[in-house]
Order: structure tokens, then C-alpha cells, then sequence
């Protein structure tokens, strides 16, 4: 199957600072593929060369099959792209700037018209369709950008941080907007708030330093990088006595109590220490009011990765 | 065909952008005032020579026949013209790469599916058309002297293809003054020095410095001379045209260093 997205080894310094430094990785047609990391890891440089802003310094970016340097003007005709933090001109009404972008992207000029009206009804811009880019909101200005990438049905989108700036609302709309273009588009996107690529992402592709950490789905992600399982249980008994009970379960690392009767139990991977767990209790005639397994969340993931790099 | 819808694109986009932003208005207010004035000043002394010429007609008769309006009104009037698009120019152009870079506005631009050409010569003809504009005003002037005397328009034709050739000369050079940097300003003040260097390029050769031919063969002044005198020159022409493409395409280069140093 031909990738959407191709990268070999890209590479690329500022100056004498290594933006990134030999990044791998592939997305499929369909996919929608979160690009995570903390500020500074490469994510913006990346999605840059990829849309054909920048140059990489070394190494290889195809799009659809497209070189992102070579055959430039083929590849950028694959994709729609919302910058970090997207400028649009000011002095343009939306609906001006709509026209604009769909004629620079060679949309027909007898198609026009409806694409302009099906990117304004699909990202919810009726209100502002006249109003100057100057006077509207930063949630409408993100809109538009996100409205401009949708032009002309791009196989390929780039959004680089697309709820920015948005309100809790207008997050659930985008996101919802983004999972429905799984499937028709492909989706590279990227972010620094955990829950949206759980919500939205199929696959996570972590950076930091300019370097890929780890590529995944969410759920592989947990399980896997989570160092070890974990179970949460509420207890009804003396708490010196539980916890160290509970310690003394063969492949426990770690009891902390919680407070209210509840431990948290650590213990080594793969290792699923319920049934131990519940039996101890019983044995000693306490009450086990609730025993279930707790996943590592994104956000653990994600912080033992990057911290694990930095050490 | 991309090429040119693209180029069209972006042609409609900065005639919007001219037309939404004071700098046009002001621009043209100023230009026209000028204009205004100059016009009627050359008037108002051809009036005089000639009531003069008139008085003085018994002693001096070859002096009526010398006098007609385009040698009096005219061909003054351009070149005068000429030196104020001088500062009027890079006050067209400084905007047009520069504030999308300072903005962040090029950041979408040069992700559109449009080649370096065409971005430059949108954006070329966007200023150019403009600048046609503002001139089109001033074809009132002939216009008005046509109804109260005869008026040989080939010359005047001929002034005005220099003042559109020296206006497109100095828009490309502000065009390429704009892609250098992200300031306006600086893009507006290089455009302005690097304008005024080429304009007085050729007084070396009346200093009788060496290579003087040479400087007075590039001077956008020397070139622009025998058009107010009614002469279209092929040199002149291939000139302007050469200084034009020059300037664009230094600014295409300039425009595809972005993407490497970055």
C-alpha cells in the first residue's frame, strides 16, 4: 500500500541547532496519526517541512508519494495546513479570504462557490462570513484556518495545534470535525494536550529532541510503557494491617494508601495480582468493597518517556 | 495553467488588500496634489511665454512657432513625474513580501499549491495595476489641454510608455527591497536608496569618471529622457524590460533561500 506519509531520516539544523535529528515514520491513508511531545521537541519543524514551508536539511519527506522538496508543488497540492498559531490576512473579509485560498489552491471557479459554503457550514463560520479576519475572534480565526485546509478535499491534513486558542465548546466541535474526516482524509496532528489524542488519534507518534520516543496506538502505549499494572482497592479494615498485607503479596512493588480505605498497588509487568489480592483480603476478614485494574493514562506515558530521555 | 490561476489569485487577493488599506488613498491623494500642481504651474508659464511671444511678435517671430504644449507642458510635466513616483514606488511595494513574512501570513502562502512565479508576479502586476491607476488619473490633463488646443498625441503616448516602463522598473526593484527583509519600513527605505542609486547613476559620465558610459548605460534616468521627447528607443525598451526581470528574478531566488536558511 503506498503510504500518505513517507520520512527517512529527516534531519534538520537551525543554524547549528538540531531541530530534528533522524526522524522515521509512516502514515497510512486513512489514518489520524497525534504528534506528541513538550515544546521545543520538533513537532512544528517537522509538520513544516512536511507541508513544504522548510526545507530539510538532510534526509527524505514524501507526501502521497510526492518528494516534499523535489516535486514540491505536487506534494503541497496533496495537502491542507494549518499553521501553529495560523496569521490570516486582516484586511480580508472570510469569505474574501475563502475565495482567495480556494483559487490559489485551484479549486474550479464553477466549484467555487459550494466549497466555499461547505468548508464555511463545516466549521461553522455562517456568522462571520462577511466580517473582516481583523474583527473576528481568535476561535473563529482558528476556524478559518482549519476552513482553509479543508478546501478542495485535500487527501492529506496537517493541523499543527488545532484547538488553540478554542473554547471548551469549540474543542469538542473541532475534535468532533477532525474524527469525522477519519477515513476520506488522512490527519497528522499535533498537540500538547494529552485527552485530545486519546479522543481523537489513532496512533501516537511521541517526540522529544527531535527524535521519535515511541509510536503506537494509545491502549499499546499504556500497556506497554506503563511499567508495570496497576490496581486500585477499597478496603474496610485497620490501614497499617491492610498495607502491609498487601505488600506482602508475592510481585507486589508498592502499596500507597489513598486515604478512605483505598490502596493503590503496584506491581512488576504483565502481572495481573487481583485474585491475590482479593484472596488476602477475605483471608483476614476485612471487607473488599471495590478491586479493579487501573490503566496508565496518556499522561504518565508521555512523562516517563520524555523524563526517561531527559535522565 | 496552475501558473497563471495562481498568479490570478493573488493578483485579485493584493488589489483587495490595496484597495481595503489607506495606503493607496494616501499614496494616490499625494500623487495626484503633486501632479495637480505641477500641471498647473507648466500652465500657467506657457500662458505667460506665449502672451509674451504674442507682445513680442513684431521683433522676434520664430519665437511663436517654437512655442507648442508639449515641449512647454508636457515634456516638463514627466519629468517631474518622474521624480515623484521616485518616492511614491516603494511605498507601493514595501508591504507586499515583507508583511507576509512579518506576519506570518507566508507561512499559508508559500504552502499553497503556487509556484515562486507566481506569487511574484501576482504580486508584481497587483502593484503595477495600481500604479497604472493612479497614472490613469493624470490622462485628464491631455485631455483637457486636447479641448483648447491641438495636442500631438504621439509624444504624450510616448512619455507616458516611459513613466509606465520607469514605474515598472522601480516597482520590481521595491519588490525585491520587500523580499530582503520582514520590515516594512527597511523594505521601503532599501527600496527607496537602491532607487535613487540607479537614478543617479549616470552623472559619473558627466564627472568624467571612468567607466562613465558604462554607469550612464545602467542610469534609469539616461533611458528615460528621449521618451518625454517623443522617441521610443528599442535600447530604452530592452532596458527597462532587462531591469524588471532582473529585479524579479532576484527576487525568486530570494524567495526559494527562504525555505534552506529558515
Amino acid at each position: 500500500m503506498e503510504m500518505m506519509i513517507e520520512v527517512q531520516d529527516l534531519t534538520k539544523y537551525y543554524g547549528a541547532n538540531l531541530a530534528v535529528s533522524r526522524l522515521n515514520f509512516q502514515v497510512a491513508p486513512g489514518e489520524i496519526v497525534g504528534f506528541l511531545g513538550p515544546n521545543g521537541a520538533g513537532k512544528t519543524t517537522t509538520l513544516k517541512i512536511l507541508a513544504g514551508f522548510l526545507a530539510p536539511s538532510s534526509g527524505v519527506a514524501r507526501i502521497n508519494g510526492y518528494d516534499c522538496v523535489s516535486q514540491s508543488l505536487k506534494a503541497r497540492e496533496s495537502l491542507g495546513y494549518l499553521p501553529e498559531s495560523v496569521s490570516l490576512y486582516p484586511d480580508l473579509t472570510v469569505t474574501q479570504f475563502l475565495q482567495f485560498a480556494a483559487r490559489a489552491k485551484g479549486v474550479a471557479a464553477r466549484e467555487e462557490k459550494a466549497e466555499i459554503e461547505r468548508v464555511i457550514s463545516a466549521c461553522g463560520l455562517e456568522e462571520v462570513r462577511q466580517t473582516l479576519i481583523a474583527a473576528i475572534s481568535k476561535g473563529f480565526r482558528q476556524r478559518l484556518g482549519l476552513a482553509q485546509a479543508l478546501l478542495k478535499w485535500p487527501p492529506l491534513l496537517i493541523l499543527d495545534e488545532p484547538t488553540l486558542g478554542l473554547d471548551p465548546s469549540q474543542i469538542v466541535e473541532i475534535r468532533t470535525l477532525i474524527k469525522e474526516l477519519a477515513g476520506t482524509h488522512t490527519v497528522i496532528l499535533s498537540t500538547h494536550i494529552l485527552p485530545e489524542v486519546s479522543q481523537v488519534c489513532q496512533r501516537v507518534i511521541i517526540i522529544n529532541r527531535g527524535q521519535i520516543v515511541a509510536s503506537d496506538t494509545v491502549e499499546n502505549l499504556s500497556r506497554e510503557m506503563g511499567h508495570g499494572s496497576r490496581s486500585v482497592l477499597t478496603v474496610r479494615g485497620p490501614e497499617p494491617q491492610v498495607a502491609a498485607a498487601l505488600e506482602k503479596v508475592p510481585g507486589v512493588t508498592r502499596v500507597v494508601s489513598q486515604g478512605a480505605g483505598a490502596y493503590l498497588v503496584e506491581a512488576g509487568n504483565g502481572l495481573d495480582l487481583r485474585p491475590e489480592l482479593a484472596r488476602v483480603v477475605v483471608e483476614k476478614g476485612w471487607e473488599l468493597l471495590e478491586l479493579k485494574a487501573q490503566e496508565f493514562t496518556l499522561e504518565e506515558v508521555f512523562l516517563n518517556l520524555v523524563t526517561e530521555e531527559e535522565s | 495553467m496552475r501558473n497563471i490561476s495562481g498568479c490570478l489569485a493573488l493578483l485579485r487577493k493584493e488589489l483587495t488588500v490595496y484597495f481595503a488599506t489607506p495606503i493607496f488613498y494616501i499614496t494616490g491623494f499625494f500623487f495626484l496634489l503633486l501632479a495637480g500642481y505641477f500641471f498647473y504651474t507648466n500652465v500657467l508659464y506657457y500662458n505667460l511665454i506665449s502672451f509674451q511671444a504674442a507682445q513680442q511678435a513684431a521683433q522676434n517671430p520664430q519665437l511663436a512657432g517654437q512655442l507648442n504644449a508639449q515641449m512647454m507642458v508636457f515634456r516638463p510635466l514627466f519629468g517631474v513625474l518622474a521624480i515623484v513616483l521616485l518616492f511614491l514606488v516603494p511605498l507601493l511595494t514595501m508591504r507586499l513580501l515583507a508583511e507576509e513574512k512579518r506576519s506570518g501570513t507566508g507561512e499559508l502562502l508559500f504552502t499553497y499549491p503556487l509556484t515562486d512565479w507566481g506569487v511574484i508576479l501576482g504580486k508584481f502586476l497587483a502593484a503595477l495595476l495600481i500604479y497604472l491607476i493612479l497614472l490613469a488619473f493624470t490622462v485628464s490633463y491631455a485631455l483637457v489641454f486636447a479641448f483648447v488646443t491641438r495636442l500631438d498625441w504621439g509624444s504624450v503616448g510616448s512619455g507616458y510608455l516611459g513613466l509606465v516602463l520607469l514605474g515598472g522598473a522601480g516597482l520590481a526593484l521595491g519588490l525585491f527591497a520587500s523580499s530582503l527583509t520582514e520590515n516594512q519600513i527597511v523594505a521601503g527605505v532599501v527600496g527607496f536608496g537602491l532607487l535613487l542609486f540607479f537614478w543617479v547613476l549616470g552623472w559619473l559620465q558627466e564627472l568624467g569618471a571612468g567607466l562613465g558610459g558604462v554607469f550612464q548605460a545602467l542610469s534609469l534616468m539616461e533611458h528615460y529622457d528621449s521618451f518625454g521627447r517623443g522617441v521610443i528607443d528599442t535600447r530604452d525598451l530592452v532596458y527597462y524590460l532587462s531591469f524588471i526581470y532582473f529585479f524579479l528574478f532576484l527576487t525568486k531566488r530570494q524567495l526559494e533561500s527562504r525555505r534552506w536558511r529558515a
